[in-house]
């Protein structure tokens, strides 16, 4: 097992390397410029040298191959430089957002578990009865319906029902503030786009559940289970949702990658200071240092989710061997 | 029909309340304390407000700063009303045959750490912020090209030498970027130090900011207006999307947006909240014009262009965009309500202005022909912005369809759209503004010399004309000759040569929770942002 996680620790190198040639080169096809942005997008009059001053302070004017080794010597020392709009350290403007977008992505895959398993487990023991038909409805409306659009819904809904019900309106608040700090304050934000995210998110994982446990509700061992007479629940619990959970957790574990770079529209709609909302701002600016660094970070977390989720595998499934 | 009735008197309620706030706020005696939550639509680069040019600083920062002088917290409005905000008195008349101007220092003035303010302070401002060393951002240095040096006498008087008079001077004085930093601070941190830091004389002092998130300030007790500032405190909030911002300000988690908002939400913000919010309106110092590429020779023939202004509708674009877009009132080249700008009588003569449309359109399909053009195939580049950007291009391109024309509209992100304008030149028509802060018609209209940097029109030394025309203005004196040689380059740029089309002014729109008490509107989103006088109501 450590020289399986030793190997594939080793392949993760060209895999970043790749996506490192790749994410520079896409960002610098792009036209126009951080410094047209920073200046000109006000309309004001500006000094047409203040953007070449600004250029050249910013190394946008050294050879492209030359800001490419910048960006790899960053890695190779630790340093991954300083984001170009605010002019503070990638590491800072990542960190402060981390933990948002980390406590969102756990919240809303514990709201999409919490749906997901137990509906799919329901859908797929109650096959084309009324509770199927509902709860297999309840999945594909959430995959209809955008989060962003749930989001709005669920603002709009909390401002109206509460100025009816208590005469003033109320919305949850729009600054992030640590759950260590203040968890109240924290959970009235956060709350709703974990909701949102997780409606959508378990509304997949529901219909894997489902077709994984009806696959495996028919398998060999799942008859022999019931003609010794093993209690229905044994079975389902023991004996088909483990086995049926496979594919669940490699979507389970996608998604919650997904949510740590990817709530891009959520986290807008929320006012969330997270990691999504940086990476649009960093490519709506053109801040190659941050945009770079963001990619590469959701990089790093797909690929050891990957690696955490193969290993669970062996976890659910005894016969899996690693070599 | 009681429905929509009751939410007209809820928008006349509201703004009446607004209108008539002058004279209500001031029977109001002012309450302490209390902390201002207000939306920023976006995320400054720096702090240095020498450096940047965005809403996004001065919201958040401007309190933390003095002034020399600055535009009259009381009567934003007025395009011509400045202050003493760091000097004694009024505003200095210039001595010299208008050369010089010699302002006398408030004492006793502290910087937040304490330090004293002296003209010294001033003069190592005003020299960075004209005259700064290689290497060091002034955005705004070209406002100052007329000043010959400044200096301090002594520790209380400020001197600014000119080298020729002009009506220029005094409103980019005003300018709200202008920060008042300490001399010493400068000296010993060195030209960069105020991008991520704060020493300044304002009334409010930086407590925290978290990036993408908020900045905080609190009350400076030794700032140097008597009883002021009124709140204990403010909280920038950010926020980029617009739902959002509404939505705070009717769940009350802010109780202003300073930038502004269109009539839209405007309407929903009054028929949610009905008496709970004032709503604030202003004509506003930018417009949105459409810039004809002269590199391009489908636009050289000036026949062509001037068709393409008399087929725009102002007139009647003004009624009906003004209820869905944040533009309204119809002007040339000046601010509409600055003492050089046209009047209605001026602007009916230009091409375009004219009140009856339909003359006006016969006559451009006439230019059209005469030029070869009938039926006119273009591309109109556009920004990817609705307000007022996309709602304007989309019905520009309905106007020149009433002249025969076939347009199409590209849009583009911002980044991409200002590589097209600046860089590329890859496009016919583009829609383009003109937004500025202190209103200095002046330096304002410099847009539309083709010499100018911030002028897409590609018409750099093909009319000297107008560049001489422009030269004069900047160096007259006397008021009268400035509005005479306004309306000549008027003529020139929009009519004659039709070089670039006005559409419509933009309005501004400030609904506001009607707690907040004593901030004004002003004719940008820039201006009146101390702080130092609001205070609210609860």
């Amino acid at each position: 097992m450590g020289k399986y996680i030793f190997k594939r620790v080793l392949l993760m190198i060209p895999t970043l390397i790749g996506a490192a040639i790749l994410v520079f080169l896409l960002l610098r096809m792009a036209p126009g410029d951080i410094c047209a942005v920073r200046y000109l997008g006000s309309g004001l009059a500006i000094d047409e040298s203040q953007i070449e001053l600004c250029r050249e302070q910013l190394g946008l004017n050294k050879p492209q191959i030359v800001q490419f080794f910048d960006f790899i010597w960053g890695y190779v020392v630790f340093d991954l430089g300083d984001s170009m709009w605010t002019g503070q350290p990638v590491t800072h403007e990542i960190a402060i957002r981390f933990e948002l977008s980390l406590q969102i992505a756990i919240m809303a895959t514990l709201v999409a578990t919490i749906i997901a398993i137990p509906l799919g487990i329901i859908s797929a023991v109650r096959q084309n009865t009324i509770t199927d038909y509902v709860v297999r409805g309840f999945a594909i409306a959430g995959i209809a319906i955008p989060s962003f659009w749930l989001g709005l819904m669920i603002i709009l809904g909390l401002l109206i029902v509460t100025q009816s019900w208590l005469g003033e309106p109320w919305m949850p608040p729009i600054e992030f503030k640590s759950i260590w700090e203040d968890p109240i304050h924290n959970m009235a934000q956060l709350i709703w786009p974990a909701v949102a995210t997780g409606y959508r998110y378990s509304a997949v994982a529901t219909r894997m559940t489902r077709s994984a446990m009806l696959e495996v509700l028919r398998e060999d061992y799942v008859r022999t289970a019931r003609a010794k007479g093993m209690v229905e629940k044994i079975v389902i619990n023991r004996h088909a949702l483990k086995n049926a959970l496979l594919p669940v957790v490699t979507i389970l574990a996608l998604e919650f990658a997904f949510l740590m770079g990817g709530l891009v529209v959520t986290e807008q709609v929320f006012n969330l200071n997270g990691l999504g909302n940086l990476m649009v701002d960093g490519v709506e600016r053109q801040d190659f240092a941050m945009t770079q660094n963001l990619v590469m970070l959701v990089v790093i977390i797909y690929v050891f989710i990957n690696l955490l989720t193969d290993l669970a595998y062996a976890w659910l499934d005894p016969r899996i061997r690693y070599s | 029909m009681s429905k929509y009735a009751g939410f007209a008197f809820a928008l006349a309620a509201g703004v009446g309340l607004a209108v008539g706030a002058g004279g209500s706020a001031k029977a109001e005696t002012p309450k302490k304390g209390g902390i201002l939550n207000f939306i920023v639509a976006a995320e400054s680069p720096s702090y240095d407000g020498h450096k940047e040019s965005t809403f996004a600083m001065v919201h958040p920062t401007r309190p933390f700063y003095s002034l020399l002088i600055r535009v009259n917290p009381d009567n934003p409005s007025s395009p011509t009303d400045f202050q003493c905000d760091l000097c004694v008195g009024s505003v200095p008349k210039p001595t010299d045959g208008g050369k010089t101007y010699t302002f006398k220092i408030k004492k006793g003035v502290k910087f937040h750490d304490g330090q004293t303010l002296t003209a010294n302070d001033l003069v190592a401002t005003y020299n960075k912020i004209i005259f700064p060393p290689d290497g060091v951002s002034s955005a705004r240095k070209a406002f100052f090209k007329m000043v010959d040096a400044v200096e301090a006498p002594d520790d209380e008087t400020l001197v600014f030498k000119l080298k020729f008079a002009t009506g220029a001077f005094i409103p980019a004085l005003a300018t709200p970027f202008n920060y008042t930093y300490s001399a010493k601070d400068l000296k010993e941190h060195g030209y960069d130090w105020h991008e991520k830091n704060v020493n300044g004389t304002g009334a409010f002092k930086f407590k925290e900011a978290v990036a993408g998130s908020h900045v905080e300030a609190v009350k400076f007790d030794d700032f140097h207006v008597d009883g002021k500032p009124y709140l204990d405190g403010y909280k920038a909030l950010i926020s980029r999307k617009m739902a959002i911002r509404v939505q705070a300000i009717r769940g009350d988690r802010a109780s202003i947006e300073f930038r502004g908002f269109p009539p839209k939400q405007r309407d929903d913000l009054v028929k949610a909240l009905g008496k709970d919010i004032t709503v604030q309106e202003s004509d506003w110092n930018c417009v949105l014009l459409y810039t004809p590429n002269h590199g391009r020779p489908i636009m050289q023939d000036p026949r062509v262009r001037q068709a393409l202004t008399l087929a725009v509708d102002r007139w009647g674009g003004s009624q009906h965009l003004s209820r869905i877009a944040i533009v309204k009132t119809v002007g040339g080249i000046a601010f509409p309500n600055h003492p050089l700008a046209a009047t209605k009588a001026e602007l009916v003569r230009l091409k375009g202005y004219g009140t009856d449309i339909k003359a006006a359109r016969e006559e451009a399909k006439k230019l059209l022909a005469e030029a070869g053009k009938a039926g006119i195939k273009f591309e109109l580049l556009n920004r990817g912005t609705d307000q007022p950007y996309k709602i304007v291009g989309t019905w520009l391109i309905g106007q020149w369809r009433q002249i025969g024309a076939q347009v199409t509209q590209r849009v583009e992100p911002t980044k991409s759209f200002y590589n097209s304008l600046r860089k590329t030149h890859d496009f016919d028509v583009s829609v383009d503004f003109n937004c500025q802060s202190v209103i200095n018609p002046i330096v304002d209209v410099s847009k539309y010399i083709g010499s100018a940097g911030n002028n897409y029109g590609n018409y750099a030394g093909q009319d000297q004309e107008l560049e001489d025309i422009y030269n004069q203005l900047v160096q007259e004196g006397d008021e009268a000759k400035q509005r005479e040689i306004m309306r000549v380059m008027e003529k020139r740029a929009l009519s004659d040569q039709a070089h670039e089309g006005i559409t419509l002014w933009w309005y501004k729109i400030n609904p506001h929770r009607s707690y907040v008490k004593g901030w004004k509107i002003a004719p940008s989103h820039y201006l009146n942002q101390s702080l130092d006088q609001v205070w609210l109501d609860k």
